[in-house]
């Protein structure tokens, strides 16, 4: 694990410490839990914690204020609360500060969908858009018939 | 020690739609022509959609919002005091890089607001006058679309309109049955193999750069014909001010190089086409004793009458699954509320932009925004209900200039090189509105129509200020305006202006067809006037 002193050349401020990646690991938990039935992997799971903490850029020092904020008002650690104090802690927490808890939705989010047991599971190829691309059908073109018949609905001008 | 370069004939500012536009017509002049732009080419291979992170890429290096970016090519905008916060792309293509490539063109009733609605001002020209520049731009850009569209004048094709897909059917029976306008969208994307450029493949991704070079930057257009013919393009070069002589002519542009030196190109003419805040930006940065209140501004209206486009969003969830994240973005549109009727309550009128769903993450995140999200258990059941299953479409309204909506210099905020930053004022006049929450009314309409659920709706969209107009206005009337019919500075004979300043008024449809249409009708006047062109 990376620890607090690190910093990462990117411009964006130092390195999420140890305290705010565990933290974040309960959020992100919260956020999305695993689901056995479906076969997916909580948002908290390892690999995809790995690859949050590793790329985000400009929204570090938002996510890091806020999950300090978190800690603290938990008393300490988020993690050391149980999951119906965290849950219940969390939902107050974000009733009072949705625009902070937007930056943490969007990096979990993204890092989330884009593991590709998440895609498969959701009916995605775990591939980049390019350079495959995708299909999408031509679809009906008589359906512009009637807009054609009703006839020009443009205003002259002189 | 500041350097002084070789003279140009011609010296552009700003290498976007217009800046390419203008470039590619004089070329064919001979004449030497440099274009410095700010900011550097784009490789596609950098673009998000290459990538497994694309939509965290997405938010980073190619964001919408030049505050978020914060690149080197970037200047910061002070956007506080606005609804509307400002969207762009610095660099080579300009906001061609990340716009969507919706290419509507105005309508003719937009040249005549004030005769036909007695609001805002008639236009010194007429959709006569662009006619030839809209067509010529089209074949430039690429642009697909379907002939036969009620809403406008006879127009041709250059290729085939982009598909409907599930999406566009679905929404096309709903217009249907309400008896409303809908048509293929005129779309700067190539549906076919064009002119070296390969056809889309429904990446979807052509608000962060296409990847495929199959939608219309100006990089991958006008520049690659500018640079055969010579045009030089000079990149990291950041214009600070135009500076002019005795005579009050200009005589060429400071700039900062890549290096942060300070450098002096002079020129016989200057052309501006950094968009509707960064031009009004270098032209009050350019005030000097001989124009004190900043250069072309006898008038006062430079940075005045910005005008936007208020968007509106309209999104519904449906049980059949559609085409989701695969498609372009643009496909559809609809002009039924684009000409004023007096049966309403606000003058002038907005298209709709047709919208398919998005990505995953993107879809999950409107989805806790919109309240249909929840975290915990219900999130997996509730993500497979809106995924691949919704669409919709954003309202394009009609902004009417007024002068207090401007751009001015902020007194402390810089730029990297010590250039003051643009501060932008804006509020919502009541006609936006209205026409706002009409459009957000109807579009629950046909969404409701069309069968769907979970319907939600934004107005305005606070992050969707890409479309910059108004702040140094067209006019015949050099009391009133900053350039006249032919985008020439009333106070300074070889300063023009091609970019979305010169609108005097915005139309209710995306503005890039048109300002393109403007920067090729310029350049023609400044073939056909060379030899009295200042007089
Ligand atoms: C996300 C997004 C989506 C959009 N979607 C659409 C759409 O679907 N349809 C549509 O019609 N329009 C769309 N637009 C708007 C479109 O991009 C603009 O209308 C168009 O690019 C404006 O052209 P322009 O020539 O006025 O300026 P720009 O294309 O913005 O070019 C200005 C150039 O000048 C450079 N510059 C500025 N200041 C300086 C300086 N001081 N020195 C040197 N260089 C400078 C900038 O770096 C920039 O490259 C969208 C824009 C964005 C951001
Ligand atoms: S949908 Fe087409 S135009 Fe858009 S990014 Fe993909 S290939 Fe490019």
């Amino acid at each position: 694990m990376t620890s607090s002193t690190e910093t990462i050349n990117d411009g964006w401020g130092p390195a999420l410490s140890d305290g705010e990646r565990l933290c974040l690991r309960c959020v992100a938990g919260a956020m999305i839990p695993a689901s056995a039935v479906l076969g997916m992997p909580g948002a908290d799971d390892p690999a995809i914690m790995a690859d949050m903490a590793s790329s985000v850029k400009r929204d570090r020092p938002a996510l890091a204020r806020l999950l300090r904020g978190i800690d603290e008002a938990a008393g300490g650690r988020l993690a050391d609360l149980d999951a119906v104090a965290a849950s219940a802690l969390l939902d107050r927490l974000r009733a009072a500060d949705p625009a902070g808890f937007a930056v943490a939705e969007a990096v979990i989010a993204r890092a989330y969908y884009r593991d590709d047991r998440v895609l498969m599971a959701i009916g995605m190829e775990p591939r980049p858009p390019f350079p495959k691309g995708f299909r999408v059908d031509e679809g009906d073109w008589s359906l512009l018939d009637p807009v054609r018949d009703r006839g020009p609905i443009w205003r002259a001008s002189e | 020690m500041p350097v002084t370069n070789d003279p140009v004939d011609v010296l552009i500012i700003g290498a976007g739609a217009s800046g390419a536009a203008v470039a590619w017509s004089l070329a064919e002049t001979r004449m030497r022509i440099v274009c410095l732009e700010q900011g550097d080419w784009q490789q596609s291979s950098r673009y998000p959609s290459t990538g497994r992170d694309w939509e965290a890429r997405q938010a980073e290096d190619y964001a919408i919002h030049p505050n978020r970016r914060a690149m080197p090519a970037d200047y910061p905008v002070n956007d506080d005091d606005s609804p509307i916060k400002i969207a762009n792309f610095n660099g080579v293509g300009g906001g061609t890089i990340l716009y969507a490539g919706h290419f509507p063109r105005m309508h003719p009733s937009d040249f005549r607001v004030r005769s036909l609605d007695g609001v805002a001002d008639d236009w010194p020209i007429d959709y006569a006058t662009l006619e030839p520049y809209y067509a010529l731009n089209d074949r430039m850009m690429g642009i697909a679309a379907l002939e036969g569209d009620p809403a406008y004048p006879p127009k041709e094709a250059v290729m085939p309109p982009m598909p409907l897909g599930s999406t566009g059917e679905m929404l096309g029976r709903a217009m249907n049955e309400l008896g409303w306008h809908w048509w293929p969208s005129d779309s700067a994307i190539t549906s076919r193999d064009y002119e070296g450029r390969a056809a889309c493949i429904n990446l979807g991704h052509c608000g962060h750069g296409c990847a495929q070079g199959a939608k219309a930057s100006t990089d991958v257009t006008y520049w690659q014909e500018a640079m055969r013919a010579r045009v030089e393009v000079r990149t990291k070069c950041r214009v600070s001010r135009i500076e002019t002589n005795d005579d009050g002519m200009a005589t060429g542009a400071w700039y900062f190089d890549g290096d942060g030196r300070e450098v002096f190109q002079p020129a016989e003419i200057v052309i501006m086409a950094c968009n509707g805040i960064g031009t009004p930006r270098i032209l009050l940065n350019s005030a000097s004793e001989r124009f004190p209140n900043g250069l072309g501004n006898s008038s006062g209206q430079v940075g005045r009458n910005l005008m936007f486009h208020p968007y509106a969003l309209v999104r519904g969830r449906f049980d059949r699954p559609l085409d989701g994240y695969r498609g372009s973005r643009v496909f559809m549109w609809s002009m039924e509320f684009y000409e004023t009727d007096p049966a309403r309550d606000f003058l002038r009128g907005y298209c709709y932009q047709f919208t398919r769903g998005n990505a995953p993450a993107t879809t999950a995140l409107n989805g806790l925004g919109d309240g249909l999200l929840p975290w915990g258990e219900g999130h997996h059941a509730a993500f497979r209900r809106l995924f691949d299953h919704q669409a919709g479409m954003i309202a394009i309204c009609e902004d009417l200039p007024e002068e207090i909506n401007r751009v001015t210099l902020d007194p402390s905020l810089k730029d990297a090189n010590g250039i003051p930053a643009p501060k932008i004022t804006y509020r919502l006049s009541e006609n936006s509105q209205k026409m706002l929450d009409h459009s957000v009314a109807r579009g629950v309409d046909i969404l409701t129509r069309a069968g769907a659920k979970d319907i939600i709706t934004r107005s305005p969209l606070p992050y969707a200020g890409w479309h910059l107009m108004g702040t140094a206005r067209m006019g015949n009337d050099p009391r009133t305006s900053v350039v006249n019919a032919w985008g020439r500075s009333h106070d300074v004979k070889n300063l023009f202006i091609v970019d979305g300043s010169v609108f005097v008024t915005s139309g209710g449809v995306n503005p890039t067809s048109t300002i393109q249409a403007i920067a090729l009708h310029v350049a023609d006047q400044i073939k056909t006037r060379i030899h009295d062109l200042f007089d």
